[in-house]
């Protein structure tokens, strides 16, 4: 899940009015942006929106650190197609976010100055080659298990995009998987990159889907405006369910010991993350989180001149254009 | 933080023959700019044959609140469908 501990605001609005929306959403109608909502409702979705575009953002950042590195050319092209889906994947939330009348640089702002997260996951470093792999299949696996009932998201333009993105994202997927099978069926050290690979991704992307339901205090209210569809532990057994069996398909071991077959509610039993690690790198203190805000800052003010030189010359360019049609008149 | 580039909305004909349709908006400082940006942002996997870009403050939109008004009556004029009109089957195909 790429939206993580979303605070749901509390709305102060007119009972009479507040009853219609839920009916409306009930009734499984789309809110459109120009459309009355209750403020809690506007908020809370700019957050999860916002942090949604972020996490596609800083999401190009441990993947684009092997474009240069990949091993063949059509590995490479592959990469680079995703990684340039995962900056489109940005943009289409970023302008559903807009629509709810924050605009784009106070969003950037906000992820620059730390104001708003991104996922938890970006924060840990992609170390070899076999990582990318399981970026592919864990991470994009556990986003789109997020972003599947997302497209039925009561908010027009955020479904609209979940749409689009979920068309994409299957590829994304399965390139990873592609990936990580060639070197499982490698050599032996290829094989042991690989299972190293796994070993070091599957805690932190369980962690993607947000603590456990008893201690999610904001899911009732997102829940109930259908901007969130699952809880967090639904979503995460799914997530284990579909991936233990593509795991052993490959012959790569889970870490974990405690995961068992479960006959009653015919999924895996499976032991938690270790959430403190989650809080921790939340907090700022993951592997990564000092290098990936440090990138995304760089790019911006490294930009600016760019940024505003393109502005000056749309600028000047309008000018000579009204001056030379007031000239013909 | 406060040059911000407009906002375009971007439309697009997916096949010949078809209407443009509205896909999404992006950021740009021109047109020509803006153009680049929707080739980019919205046709990676052949989703187009042409694109329009529009500034969005050019749009005008229907508000809200007009729903009532604007479309509503439309709906009691059912004279306008053909299944209104009770044709005899003998008179065959119409």
């Amino acid at each position: 899940m790429y939206a993580q501990m979303v605070k749901s605001e509390a709305t102060n609005d007119d009972p009479e009015l507040l009853a219609a929306f839920q009916a409306r959403i009930d009734a499984g109608e789309k809110i459109e942006p120009k459309e009355w909502m209750p403020e809690g409702y506007r908020k809370t979705l700019i957050r999860q929106i916002g942090q949604h575009a972020h996490s596609e953002v800083v999401g190009q950042l441990p993947e684009g650190n092997w474009i240069t590195r990949a091993p063949t050319l059509e590995r490479k092209a592959i990469l680079l197609a995703k990684v340039q889906d995962e900056a489109g994947h940005g943009l289409y939330l970023y302008c559903a976010a807009e629509t709810l009348g924050v605009s784009r640089d106070d969003l950037t702002e906000q992820l620059l100055s730390g104001r708003m997260k991104y996922s938890s996951i970006f924060n840990y470093p992609t170390l070899n080659w076999a990582d990318i792999g399981a970026v592919g299949w864990l991470v994009d696996g556990a986003a789109i298990m997020n972003q599947v009932p997302l497209q039925r998201t009561s908010f027009g333009p955020y479904s609209r995009a979940m749409i689009r993105i979920c068309k994409e994202e299957s590829f994304h997927q399965r390139q990873g998987y592609d990936l990580i099978s060639v070197m499982a069926q490698g050599t032996p050290e290829q094989k042991a990159m690989a299972q190293d690979a796994l070993n070091r991704f599957w805690y932190p992307s369980l962690m993607m889907f947000g603590p456990g339901d008893k201690d999610s205090v904001h899911s009732e209210q997102s829940m109930a405006w259908k901007i969130k569809i699952n809880t967090n532990d639904e979503l995460r057994q799914k997530f284990v369910d579909q991936t233990v069996p593509q795991a052993h398909y490959l012959g790569l071991t889970v870490p974990d010991e405690h995961l068992k077959w479960n006959d009653d509610k015919e999924g895996w039993d499976f032991s938690e993350p270790d959430w403190s690690e989650f809080y921790d790198v939340l907090k700022g203190n993951g592997p990564c989180n000092v290098e990936r805000l440090e990138a995304r800052q760089d790019a911006w003010n490294d930009g600016q001149w760019f940024r505003d030189g393109l502005m000056a010359h749309a600028k000047k360019s309008a000018d000579r254009r009204r001056a030379a049609k007031v000239a013909a008149e | 933080m406060s040059n911000e580039w407009p906002l375009w909305e971007v439309f697009i004909r997916g096949q010949h023959g078809l209407n443009h349709r509205h896909v999404g908006s992006l950021h740009a400082p021109d047109s020509e700019l803006a153009m680049r940006h929707a080739r980019d942002v919205y046709t990676r996997r052949n989703e187009g044959v042409s694109i329009w870009v529009v500034p969005s403050s050019e749009i005008t939109a229907s508000a809200p609140s007009d729903k009532g008004p604007m479309f509503e009556p439309s709906n009691a004029k059912v004279y306008r469908h053909p299944t209104f009109y009770d044709i005899p089957d003998e008179v065959g195909h119409m």
